[in-house]
């Protein structure tokens, strides 16, 4: 039984008010911090973020019925605080991340083990000593008959790394447990001191397959802390970069999935037509990927050949079609796509989990309409919503929702406005800041402080992955081992994004 | 069927032609080859993919020389679940010391004659993660790289050039 009683959003900040990017900041004392702790679990509101910054522990906070965000901090007391995760399970990993990069100590956390740390550094990001390389023990599976299937970290495709840990009952997985943290590479101790636009180049590589989404996430907070205005024009182009990196890996990734449900045929299909996009993004922007193309105070480059854009997606949109047809109407692909890989609704809503994960699941949010920020807050479009939370249902979400992402491109290249690409960076003022940038695969949060030097003091980057991997889990429970790739593809979780 | 055979004969496939290797890259490779290679590979070389750090960027770029466009196997190259089949240790990213024990291990599980191609910025100087207490070094620190593909990421044609690059010096060498 919880001792403590939930406080809501509203008591705790008050009449404090939002800053320029939306979100309350208060100091609040231990009582209160558990207090907000316990809200969460009781769903009064979002865990959003949690980061350890400068001696102080943060939480970034939504309570959407209320249409309220806010960062509360507490101070740590001879390094420790009270953990949230001793209330709210969706903040164990983030907490034992913390404690392997800071030291910091999350009193009360169910989990003594590290997360990032594997024991091979010899410094931790604050600069201290690291500790000793201990054994990780994975949580046990007993039962009769049980056996242990170690996979990763390197694996059998190109994927990023990773070690999943499946105990099964013949085909049947009883528990998988997933490690990561191999490709940890300290990217909040990297951007400290640096110019922010020296820092941009980094925290565009948190995870490279979102990189415009951090990109735009970082910009914004940066903009928010110093008072920068983007220019028109800069926001329109972001808009349209963002909705063509959603739209390249919906359509990628959709061909992947029916290629672990063996239809090769859709995925050369997709691949093929993903990679037509790239080729005509690449003389719209300079860069396949769009990497480093918008930097804080705006973009760093302009449209530079609308006409091969717009056919390239005009052409991909007609083959998605296509090939969605030829999905919906092969029973063998939707054998092993329907019912495979249910993830419940209670269990979204718990971890706030973003993106076509939560949204295929029913949970109701996105960044572009529940956050809003340019030039989303103009443009209409529809959050696309299904509630069986199997492989078959993040496959439709991210069908309708690259459509959508068409839709908007296409009215954002209709209101283009002329004028400046990129405002100034002005310098000698401090200030701090956050932000939120829906990528494709959900949510990407961004705070950062500035000091009066103009260099990062901290930056801290959340993933939606944090929030969805642990739903992976959960999603294979009862599953065969041969549908655990197409529930992996499904989810499609960063790596890199989650190991900072 | 008839729109497929029509599509066919007016539009022909989607598969670009062979790029021409630079020719720093072939004199990379042949001295790489001319040093280990010892018994005829032909045109045949199994790649295994390692990501010992990157962001994800190259993985996509890696996985796009396999699409129809740039179509990989057709050089007789093709990717392979298991470094005990792999000729072509092809490597991402800054080596972190946490997959530093890993790629280690990965590259005494390949089988002699092996060659390693260190695709992207982070691979050969650890690009923008230089310097992090995280970071192990280049992947020429932790095994020994054959052929280098720069680039942040290098496009799907640079890895092509890389990976051809070993292909004729292997042929070369075979006459």
């Amino acid at each position: 039984m919880r001792t403590v009683a939930a406080k809501s959003l509203a008591e705790i900040i008050g009449r404090t008010r939002p800053a320029g990017d939306g979100f309350a900041r208060k100091d609040v004392a231990r009582p209160e911090w558990t207090a907000l702790a316990v809200g969460c679990a009781e769903s009064w509101h979002d865990l959003f973020a949690l980061w350890f910054e400068g001696g102080r522990m943060r939480m970034a906070l939504i309570d959407r019925g209320a249409g309220r965000r806010a960062i509360v901090s507490v101070t740590c007391v001879r390094g420790a605080y009270a953990a949230v995760g001793h209330y709210h399970a969706p903040a164990i990993r983030l907490e034992r991340a913390m404690r392997d990069l800071y030291g910091v100590k999350p009193e009360g956390l169910p989990d003594a083990r590290a997360w990032l740390d594997h024991g091979r550094w010899a410094r931790r990001a604050d600069g201290k000593k690291a500790k000793a390389p201990e054994a990780y023990a994975f949580l046990p599976a007993e039962g009769e008959g049980l056996h242990q299937i170690p996979v990763g970290p390197v694996h059998a495709g190109i994927i990023e790394p990773g070690h999943f840990r499946f105990t099964a009952n013949g085909e049947a997985v009883v528990r998988l447990e997933e490690r990561l943290g191999y490709v940890h590479k300290g990217i909040e101790a990297l951007c400290a001191g640096l110019s922010p636009d020296k820092a941009a180049r980094i925290v565009s590589r948190t995870s490279g397959d979102s990189t415009v989404a951090y990109g735009f996430a970082f910009a914004r907070a940066v903009e928010a802390a110093l008072g920068i205005e983007v220019p028109a024009r800069a926001q329109v182009l972001r808009g349209i970069m963002a909705e063509i990196e959603r739209f390249a890996h919906h359509l990628g990734d959709f061909g992947a999935i029916c290629n672990d449900a063996s239809a090769a045929a859709i995925h050369a299909r997709c691949a093929l037509w993903r990679e037509k996009l790239l080729q005509a993004v690449a003389q719209a922007f300079g860069h396949r990927l769009m990497m480093d193309c918008i930097v804080p105070g705006g973009v760093a480059v302009d449209l530079a050949e609308e006409a091969g854009l717009s056919e390239a997606l005009d052409a991909a949109e007609k083959r998605l079609g296509h090939v969605v047809r030829v999905y919906d109407g092969s029973p063998s692909i939707l054998d092993r796509t329907v019912s495979t890989g249910i993830v419940s609704g209670e269990l979204v809503h718990r971890f706030a989990a973003g993106g076509f994960v939560g949204r295929a699941s029913g949970r109701d949010f996105d960044c572009r309409r529940d956050l809003p920020y340019p030039p989303y807050d103009a443009v209409d479009f529809k959050v696309v919503l299904r509630t069986a939370g199997d492989v078959n249902a993040r496959a439709w979400v991210r069908i309708e929702e690259a459509r959508e992402s068409i839709a908007i491109i296409r009215k954002l290249l209709d209101r283009l406005p002329e004028g400046p690409l990129v405002a100034d960076i002005p310098a000698g003022r401090a200030g701090e800041g956050a932000a939120v940038a829906e990528a494709f695969r959900g949510d990407v949060f961004v705070a950062v402080s500035i000091g009066k030097d103009g260099r990062i003091a901290h930056v801290h980057a959340r993933d939606a992955s944090w929030f969805q991997w642990p739903l992976l889990e959960a999603a294979i429970e009862g599953n065969i081992v041969a549908d655990f790739p197409l529930c992996n593809k499904s989810f499609n979780c960063s790596y890199s994004g989650h190991d900072i | 069927m008839r729109q497929l055979l029509l599509n066919a004969l007016l539009k022909g496939p989607a598969t670009i032609p062979a790029p021409k290797v630079p020719a720093d890259m072939l004199a990379q490779a042949a001295s790489a080859l001319a040093a280990r290679a010892r018994r005829k590979l032909g045109r045949s070389l199994a790649i295994r993919e390692v990501d010992a750090g990157s962001c994800n960027g190259c993985e996509l770029e890696i996985h796009a020389i396999n699409n129809p466009v740039y179509d990989v196997e057709r050089f007789g190259l093709t990717f392979v679940a298991s470094p005990r089949h792999a000729d072509v240790l092809l490597v991402t990213g800054p080596v972190t010391h946490n997959m530093r024990e890993a790629l280690q291990r990965t590259y005494a599980a390949t089988p002699d004659p092996k060659w390693v191609v260190a695709v992207g910025d982070c691979a050969h100087d650890c690009g923008v993660f230089a310097g992090s207490y995280a970071v192990a070094g280049p992947v020429s620190s932790v095994i020994p790289v054959d052929v280098t593909v720069k680039g942040c990421p290098p496009p799907p044609l640079e890895i092509l050039k890389g990976l051809l690059a070993l292909v004729e010096a292997t042929v070369a060498k075979a006459r």
